[in-house]
């Protein structure tokens, strides 16, 4: 721990609201898998944007729109580079990872899966990556497949071999699961699916908040993520699909800012990313992401990821050494959260109580049902750690788990 | 009293440990199904109802304490009551939790009830109070459709 190059108190005075306090107790925020907060950095950049050279963006010779369009542009660029992307044009910018993948689902999955086919997904889903297919594959006469788990939380590859066919035209897995923090093997997952001839979407919204990723080293056609679980603002988001994928991909939504020419007799569309970005897109949210994409890469993936894997096990060992406590979702290999139920104790009861303690945590099902079904719990209460949090805090948090176990008996 | 104890009265752990009427009843002829999409909550209500007085209700299903409790306090509070006697403690019921009658120094004259005037304060939890009360009140409509808070 004190190996890590984070000065983790230097960094949470960059979040304001780290400032404050709950219930009179001052804020212990574990509820990063539902949004992270923002840094100065972040707030500030989205401020100085509208005070500063808000204007529309790709159709204004004034200067204001000059430099809106230049913040807009560089902050795809930096999202390039953050995930490892060849060209800013296989960037597009959407609401969040969940229009991300309903985006794919309708272009890409309507031009590509026919009736009979097979689409593959895994129980660790959260819903945003369980209906768009549902729907599809309703729409086509297709077959939605789902991978299973061990009791660990582990995607179980063998299972997942045998599923492939000629059959399969898309695989769509989450790279970190939502609701255990289980790390899938994108890399192998991507690679079997390729050897079917199956093109695989990874649904990053827990990855790249919290390790390094590299789309081509993982060479899945489709990545994406939302800003808001990177420390920047929400309603935006980045969809990456390989260029000539993209390229050969039906239309979204259509309107302005996708288009080159428009007549009423014919319309020729704009060329990649644009062709995907109909409308006036979200350029301060835009701006914002590429603020918090500056903001992390300044403390270093790598760090983050070193720090928030000791941060992760010191929790888990914390809370499994009280007897009332059951962890649930215990992979190998798995991001800062702990997801876990008390006997006899209902986790919206554990909740309330934490908050009266300050302690902010996710009780639910965590919008991935079959993953609670699988263990036989309607919900649980989830810790999801981002590199601001402390042992300190982890500790408040067990203390409370204690008490909620003391007003239950 | 703290906030916490106000909340978790004694009252609400005893009925969340040991709930009252709780199963299916053998017979019935009012039934309805309440869900609360948010945390996945769910409540099977049967009642009986002879001469339009409520003669027995149980209730069945999965929830946090405040929504067992809840339920099984409800299910020996309607007992005995007529149709609209049970519709006005609902209506009653539902103010008093969603804050929207807040008699600050009187009693709500809810009785029992009234261990669950601290929930008002707890936004996000006033769903669970009133989960059971709803399907309550659609189980005695009688659409039969299931219930849902959201």
């Amino acid at each position: 721990m004190d190996a890590s190059p984070l000065d983790i108190d230097r960094i949470r005075r960059d979040f304001p609201i780290l400032q404050k306090t709950v219930n009179d107790k001052p804020l212990v925020y574990l509820d990063n898998a539902a949004t992270a907060q923002k840094p100065q950095a972040v707030i500030d950049a989205i401020s100085n944007y509208y005070s500063g050279c808000n204007a529309n963006v790709h159709r204004g010779v004034h200067r204001l729109s000059v430099d809106a369009t230049d913040a807009y542009e560089g902050a795809r660029s930096k999202i390039r580079e953050f995930i490892g992307a060849g060209r800013v044009e296989e960037i597009i910018y959407v609401r969040g990872a969940t229009e991300a993948i309903n985006l794919v689902a309708q272009t890409y999955g309507q031009a590509n899966v026919g009736t009979g086919d097979e689409v593959i997904i895994s129980t660790l889903e959260h819903h945003s990556n369980i209906v768009p297919w549902q729907i599809l594959c309703k729409q086509l006469g297709a077959t939605l497949r789902v991978v299973p788990i061990n009791d660990a939380g582990e995607f179980l590859f063998d299972e997942y071999e045998a599923m492939l066919g000629p059959r399969t035209k898309l695989v769509a897995i989450n790279h970190v699961s939502n609701a255990l923090g289980t790390i899938n093997p994108v890399k192998r997952i991507v690679e079997k699916a390729h050897e079917h001839g199956a093109a695989v979407l990874v649904d990053g919204a827990q990855a790249v908040p919290h390790v390094m990723v590299d789309v081509r080293a993982l060479d899945c056609d489709f990545y994406t993520f939302s800003s808001h679980k990177l420390f920047g603002p929400t309603g935006v988001g980045a969809l990456y699909g390989k260029f000539d994928i993209l390229e050969a991909m039906p239309l979204y939504q259509s309107g302005g800012d996708m288009i080159k020419s428009v007549t009423f007799e014919k319309t020729t569309y704009n060329d990649l990313p644009y062709r995907f970005e109909a409308g006036t897109p979200n350029i301060a949210g835009a701006v914002g992401l590429g603020a918090a994409i500056d903001y992390v890469t300044e403390l270093g993936m790598d760090n983050i990821a070193r720090y928030e894997h000791d941060l992760g096990r010191y929790a888990a060992e914390a809370l499994s050494s009280v007897p009332e406590v059951r962890l649930i979702g215990t992979a190998r290999e798995k991001a800062a959260v702990v997801s876990f139920v008390v006997d006899g104790v209902h986790p919206h009861d554990i909740g309330t109580i934490l908050d009266q303690e300050g302690i902010a945590i996710r009780t639910g099902h965590h919008c991935a049902q079959p993953v609670m079904e699988r263990f036989g719990v309607v919900a649980t209460a989830r810790a999801s750690m981002a590199f601001y949090n402390t042992r300190d805090e982890i500790d408040k948090l067990v203390d409370a788990v204690t008490k909620v176990i003391k007003v239950f008996r | 009293m703290s906030d916490l104890e106000d909340l978790y009265q004694e009252i609400i752990l005893d009925h969340n440990k040991r709930p009252r009427n709780h199963g299916k009843l053998e017979v019935s002829n009012r039934t309805a199904e309440g869900f609360n999409p948010l945390c996945g909550d769910h409540v099977d209500i049967s009642i009986n109802v002879e001469d339009g007085i409520v003669k027995e209700v149980a209730f069945e299903g999965s929830g946090c304490a405040i929504s067992t409790a809840s339920a099984s306090i409800m299910t020996e509070e309607l007992k005995g009551k007529t149709l609209a006697e049970a519709k006005e403690l609902f209506k009653k019921f539902h103010s008093m939790i969603t804050g929207e009658e807040r008699e600050t120094t009187e009693e709500t004259g809810l009785g029992k009830l009234d261990v669950f005037s601290g929930v008002c304060r707890y936004p996000a939890r006033v769903k669970c109070a009133t989960l059971a009360w709803h399907t309550v009140n659609a189980a005695l409509d009688g659409d039969g459709e299931a219930v849902s808070t959201e």
